[in-house]
């Protein structure tokens, strides 16, 4: 089993991702340059956050060309696992990897902080350890994580249960005084179709380690190392 | 040539820098103002030697695959 994490220019969460990996869970890492033209034998690939070639044009509109994403793109296609974290999402979304797009923050603030999320859906390779209804503490760091979609899609994306996290209180509700970036239906996290491809603005490397304030994170990395255990 | 791509959101996709400027407006007593939509612009040098159907096909190419995300922009362009 080997993980990688790809590096763009101007990523900046790749090494903290590295960290949770290699070190808090103790499995192989390696990262992955972005004009690398493959993934390195590598079983699950992480997009991390950052600003990739400054957020230039649109977040993730440059990067989704870097030769790289023709590796993932093909690594997704064949089911492998791919997790995109804040910016890492905001790539795959512009690489249609995930339907919709994002939009800069309704209250147009950059927003850090620690946020609560529901994980809505327990039967994804990110999410298998986790219990449905569960509410993890996990920060987020961006300026654009209003999450769009026209309605057809957003329905779609609520019957296929593609939702996977949804900005909510402590206790697991949800509202709009909870959310922190006026994304559409609360949503923190979707995944793809057939449920290999997954983007969520929160950090769960940033909410690995109890000393960071919250290990409620590194659940999402241990359903990773289950799920490609189990597939070995 | 030059080619002037103007790229703005979707009147369906709430814009909130450009509300927060019809605000600002509306604060200076700019009151005839009715709304701010914002947007970017391009100014793209082509090669002269592009007739000016095979620009048009070049900029709409580039502002599709590009310069908008089709989810939530839509863009206009002069050739000149």
């Amino acid at each position: 089993m080997k993980f990688g994490v790809i590096i763009f220019p101007g990523s900046n969460c790749e090494h903290d991702v590295y960290h949770t990996i290699g070190k808090v869970l103790q499995q192989p890492v390696e990262f992955i340059w972005h004009q690398s033209r493959d993934l390195a034998g590598c079983d699950a690939v992480i997009v991390p956050g950052g600003f990739a070639y400054g957020d230039y044009l649109r977040t993730g509109a440059i990067a989704r060309f870097s030769p790289v994403m023709e590796a993932v793109n093909r690594f997704a296609a064949r089911d492998g696992l791919v997790l995109g974290i804040c910016n890492g999402f905001q790539i795959l979304l512009e690489a249609g990897l995930l339907p919709g797009a994002m939009l800069r923050n309704k209250g147009l603030k950059y927003v850090c902080r620690h946020v609560y999320v529901r994980v809505e859906a327990a039967d994804t390779p990110f999410t298998s350890r986790a219990q449905k209804g569960q509410v993890l503490c996990i920060p987020v760091g961006h300026m654009e994580g209003n999450y769009f979609v026209d309605s057809e899609t957003l329905q779609q994306l609520e019957n296929n249960h593609q939702v996977i996290f949804r900005y909510s209180s402590a206790e697991g509700e949800i509202t709009e005084a909870v959310n922190p970036n006026g994304s559409l239906a609360n949503i923190a996290g979707i995944c793809n179709h057939s449920r290999n491809v997954l983007g969520m603005m929160p950090h769960p490397e940033r909410a690995s380690e109890a000393i960071l304030g919250s290990d409620e994170g590194l659940i999402i990395f241990e359903s990773m190392v289950s799920a490609l255990v189990h597939s070995q | 040539m030059k080619a002037k791509v103007f790229v703005s959101l979707k009147k369906s996709v709430l814009d909130p820098q450009g509300k927060t400027i019809h605000t600002s407006l509306r604060n200076l007593g700019y009151s005839s103002v009715e709304d701010v939509r914002q947007g970017k612009f391009f100014e793209i040098s082509l090669d002269s030697s592009l007739s000016r159907l095979d620009a048009q096909k070049e900029v709409e190419r580039i502002a599709r695959s590009v310069l908008t995300n089709p989810v939530i922009e839509e863009f206009s362009y002069e050739i000149e």
